[in-house]
């Protein structure tokens, strides 16, 4: 579809989170590492949050608080990585003077002005994520900006806030979290919407993620910067989409939700046309078991046998709607089965527009019209399998999603899929409600702070590109891969200490881009290498003990297998002398002389190739090959 | 925004349109008024008003407010403690709570728990009387953490064959956060009163720290043994009466030791305490002239909290002597928590009984002193007070201590 977005007057916004790298968490003395053993055997507390519904800050409060109720949130508590602060059980402890400290250096960087007193704020959070039902937040700075080829994009706040705890899977309709990550430090960025277009939504987001790079003191790795988006175009509704982790899928998350805007207006023009009133889409829901007591379709049958009953409601004069495609992939039908598994805990939903199917018969579909007598020419029945408690709660939330349809696009907070697609994640809270942090006391911002957070304000992305040309003598092309490579911050230190003459900039520049790009394109998780095993590397190179090959292979081993020692490969890939070449290659002449004998035309290549086995990466090519063909002139002779 | 107490000079506070507050300086500033306001402040007493909201079932429960965390508040606008409930407030957070009744919300004070005192002991308990005696099918005190159980002691004192139970109900996290614990010990709190087959005097708050039961704590064994923890409370030397699971809401008695519902023309009020008691912990430094002068200012009785078996450095052991002769009532208790005080094994101890210091058995500090208060303000002759303060009256002793009644740690399994 070929959209043009000033034309339906797109508007974006981003927020950035990113964590930062200090000692500990930012209300409490826990290290800000994840867990990474096993889940079993881990210590797990069961709680439930509500909330007044006087207080929810929502449009709809019933809304809000029918999602809270009686949702069980199961928390895991790592050893080591969690302390009573994150359970809850404590008040927090002072803010992190590091962190506060990284983040005002942040903000000088982008021209934002820094506030006299810092209030921290409670953010009420009710999908569980934070075991307090709030996230504790508080704005660091006010306004600056980001250059952009497409004009400035102004930045709003920047704040300082406890990240929330990790998901890590449902059981039972109840959502499990992992505690490790909750509260450790993140800054977020928020930008006006002034963004107005998918690409331009991509440089921002990267522009902005390599500034704080640049600082040194953000944590690296997936799931360590976030992105939302506020997306909008005219006569739309703005969208809240959370957690996109890859920067690489922000203008697809932008084409697809526009569309998808496009889409939901046009079938909310069409039920219109249809003369659809919210009345006629009742609130009924039927027990429907009757009809399939002989399915043949083993999704129902296997669940009718363990107890489970079907469900239905109706949506009148809804027919093929359901089937309009709303963004690749996926639906109509598909947001209204978001809304069942999201408010049912059910794992999907049928509809009728997409049957016969799933082994259900064209007999049965008529059956079912019949049974509850609506016009099958005209309507939608949605059916869904299981208790009635969570069915009731799947198809009265399909019902009201339904009746949404009718004024076109509902508020929403969705999450962004692999693909770039989105999916219905909670209703999007209102003018979110913001409380003081009573067991927190103002910190006041003064010139020390400020001095101590000069050392993190960030260079311009443009004077450092600058600087890699002029004086490490990099080319644009490397300048500007290096910039965006994980190992960037690097790149200094690693200068400063090895660079001579064989270990130039240029080459420890390439290797942190072209070289571990190219591994990372063949599926070796170069996550894995850490910067000090690069050094370790680097220096066995500079004393002469690896060849630059060999570098490359023992990084790729290594990522592939971290557990083992780097010395063991550092030794495998040790260089080799001529002499133990020489030995080498005569012990393969030896135990091979018959068939070298027989083919002896071949020879130079056989043997080759067994050497190179052996030596790859430790000696260089052209000098094996010289001994061998001294070695096989030989052959035939003894 | 009004200033909070930490703020420095020269700051005003801005809530900004999206809800976040900062501190932004006036030094060099310009400042125009657009309106004026005020924030509300509000007095320590309640006045006994109540709200009341009708529920869906017969029974009627009364709930004596009388502040702590419970029944606070913060106002996201102005950040200020609104200290009291009403019966619209709660059901508001609870809305189940109307299934289980009609309910009342009487309020009594809007005091931190730290600012209680034996006087306010006697309104509380005269407020429960009274709406014991006019028929109401549950009662409930909510009160802060800190000191309900010194209340609840008082209670348990003061209210005599309670043909139902009381039941103190307090919150560890305010009933402003989503992970409040308040609702569900509010809710378990009123099953109880509704359902216990006993009546006494408890303490309904969180078993373990996850949302899964509530324990119903006697009210003379139980202690707050954490400063944060939704499970601080716990029974010593006893195990709890009664625990409410959830989410199915289920009451269940776990102990068996209890005192039965009277008839309710048999309750009994003496709603007196003495304030001339005070609680003197052991300690190695202690100097005596701290008994001597409570003894000089005419206190009626001292709660020694004493170490191990019920000691004090031997240099009291004369100022104790005086005191006892002066007509003072001195008690011996334990500040190892558990167990039980026994004088008779060294010879401080026993050097301390011929003083004239009764041992107080298994009490709790703050049991032993409550009682005593109760005892010196309602029984006019020492030898009365005497007798009854070492003998068992609400199963405030308890003279079986299996192995189960001390708690297990982490030693490293
Ligand atoms: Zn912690």
């Amino acid at each position: 579809m070929e959209i043009n977005y000033e034309e339906l007057g797109l508007r974006v916004g981003l927020e950035i989170h990113q964590q930062l790298d200090t000692a500990s968490k930012l209300f409490c003395s826990c290290p800000t590492k994840l867990f990474e053993g096993s889940e079993e055997g881990v210590t797990r507390i069961e709680r439930y949050l509500r909330i007044a519904k006087s207080e929810t800050g929502e449009i709809d409060p019933a809304a809000i608080y029918e999602y809270m109720k009686g949702r069980k949130i199961i928390y895991l508590v790592p050893r080591g990585h969690v302390c009573s602060v994150e359970l809850d059980e404590e008040p927090p402890h002072e803010l992190n003077r590091e962190a506060l400290t990284v983040a005002i250096g942040i903000a000088l960087g982008f021209k934002s002005k820094i506030v006299d007193e810092v209030h921290v704020m409670r953010k009420i959070v009710v999908d569980g994520s934070n075991t307090t039902g709030f996230q504790r937040t508080a704005i660091i700075a006010l306004g600056g900006e980001v250059l952009d080829d497409e004009g400035v994009v102004r930045i709003q706040t920047i704040c300082l806030e406890e990240d929330a705890a990790r998901k890590v899977g449902e059981v039972d309709g109840a959502v499990v979290y992992n505690l490790d990550r909750l509260g450790i430090p993140l800054i977020e960025i928020s930008t006006a919407p002034d963004i107005r277009s998918p690409e331009q939504a991509l440089r921002v987001a990267s522009k902005i993620g390599i500034m704080l790079r640049l600082t040194g003191k953000v944590k690296r790795g997936l799931g360590t910067i976030r992105q939302d988006l506020n997306i909008s175009i005219k006569g739309g509704t703005k969208i809240e989409i959370k957690g996109v982790q890859r920067l690489e899928l922000l203008p697809k998350i932008v084409e697809y939700e526009v569309m998808r805007q496009l889409k939901l207006l046009e079938i909310r023009d069409e039920l219109i046309k249809r003369g659809v009133r919210k009345e006629d889409i009742t609130s009924n829901i039927y027990d429907v078991t009757e009809v399939f007591r002989d399915t043949k379709s083993k999704l129902i049958r296997d669940k009718l046998r363990a107890g489970c009953k079907v469900y239905a409601c109706v949506l009148k004069k809804f027919k093929g709607l359901l089937k309009v495609e709303v963004q690749p992939g996926r639906r109509f039908g598909t947001e209204l089965a978001d809304y069942a598994r999201e408010w049912g805990g059910v794992s999907g939903i049928i509809h009728t527009d997409e049957l016969p199917g799933y082994g259900i018969s064209d007999a049965e579909v008529h059956n079912l019209f019949k049974f509850l007598n609506v016009d099958e020419g005209e309507d939608v029945i949605v059916i869904t399998v299981g208790t009635e408690d969570r069915c009731t709660r799947a198809l009265k939330a399909v019902i009201d999603r339904a009746r949404d349809a009718l004024s076109g696009i509902p508020k929403e907070t969705r999450v962004a899929n692999e693909d770039g697609t989105t999916r219905y994640m909670r209703p999007q809270p209102g003018a979110a409600r913001m409380y003081p942090e009573t067991d927190i006391p103002p910190i006041t911002i003064d010139s020390r702070i400020i001095n101590e957070a000069l050392k993190y304000v960030p260079k311009d992305p443009n004077t450092v590109y600058e600087e890699l040309i002029s004086k490490y003598s990099l080319s644009p092309e490397i300048s500007k891969q290096l910039i965006r490579s994980p190992y960037f911050i690097y790149f200094y230190d690693l200068v400063r200490e090895l660079s001579d003459e064989e270990l130039t900039p240029q080459y420890i520049a390439s290797l942190l881009t072209i070289h571990l790009r190219s591994l990372k394109s063949e599926g070796v998780p170069t996550e894995n290498i850490s910067i000090e095993v690069i050094k370790d590397v680097l220096n066995t190179l500079k004393r002469g003990e690896i060849s630059k090959d060999g570098v490359i292979q023992i990084l790729k081993e290594y990522a592939l297998d971290p557990k083992k020692p780097i010395e063991e490969l550092i030794k495998k890939y040790s260089k080799v002398d001529v002499n133990e070449v020489i030995k080498i290659v005569s012990k393969i002449i030896e135990s091979n002389r018959e068939e070298l004998i027989k083919r002896k035309d071949k020879a130079f290549n056989i043997v080759m190739g067994l050497a190179m086995k052996e030596l790859r990466y430790r000696v260089d090519g052209r000098i094996v090959a010289d001994v061998v063909r001294n070695l096989i002139r030989d052959l035939g002779q003894g | 925004m009004p200033s909070t107490e930490f703020s420095r000079e020269g700051i005003v506070i801005l809530k900004l349109s999206n809800g976040y507050n900062v501190g932004i300086s006036i030094k060099d500033a310009y400042v125009e008024v657009v309106k004026e306001g005020y924030v509300k402040t509000y007095t320590e007493e309640g006045g006994g008003t109540s709200t009341y909201v009708r529920g869906s079932s017969d029974s009627l429960i009364s709930i004596v407010s009388t502040g702590g965390t419970i029944v606070s508040r913060v106002e996201y606008e102005t950040g200020a403690v609104k200290p009291a409930l009403t019966a619209e407030d709660l059901i508001d957070f609870i809305p189940e709570l109307k299934d289980l009744g009609s309910i009342e919300v009487i309020d009594l004070y809007r005091i931190l728990s730290e600012n209680m005192t034996p006087k306010h002991w006697s309104s509380i308990a005269e407020v429960v009387g009274k709406k014991i005696l006019s028929g109401v099918d549950g009662v409930v005190v909510a009160h802060g953490t800190d000191t309900m159980s010194y209340t609840a002691s008082a209670l348990a004192f003061a209210l005599r064959n309670l043909p139902q139970p009381v039941v103190l109900v307090g919150s560890q996290r305010s009933s402003d956060r989503p992970s409040s614990d308040s609702a569900l010990n509010l809710l378990a709190a009123v099953i109880t009163s509704l359902n216990a087959p006993f009546g006494e005097v408890v303490v309904a708050m969180h078993g373990t720290i996850s949302d899964n039961y509530v324990l119903v704590h006697r009210g003379v064994k139980v202690r707050k043994i954490h400063s944060s923890r939704r499970d601080a409370f716990q029974s010593i030397n006893d195990i709890p009466l009664a625990k409410v699971i959830f989410p199915d809401k289920r009451f269940i008695m776990i102990n068996n030791r209890f005192l039965s519902r009277c008839r309710k023309d048999e309750l009994i009020l003496m709603p007196k305490f003495e304030e001339k008691v005070s609680i003197v912990k052991a300690y190695p430094g202690i100097d005596p002239e701290i008994i001597d002068f409570l003894v000089d200012r005419r206190f009626k009785g001292i709660v020694i909290e004493g170490t191990g078996l019920g000691h004090i450095n031997d240099s009291c052991i004369e100022s104790l002597r005086r005191a006892v002769e002066e007509g003072v009532v001195v008690v011996m208790t334990t500040q190892t928590i558990f167990g039980r005080v026994n004088m008779n094994v060294y010879t401080t101890g026993r050097k301390l009984l011929l003083s004239g210091v009764l041992p107080g058995s298994d009490m709790l500090a703050e049991t032993a002193y409550v009682k005593l208060s109760w005892l010196l303000a309602n029984f006019n002759d020492l030898d009365s007070v005497k007798k009854l303060f070492t003998k068992n009256m609400v199963y405030e002793i308890n003279e079986v201590h299996e192995d189960y009644l001390y708690p297990r740690w982490y030693h490293g399994d």
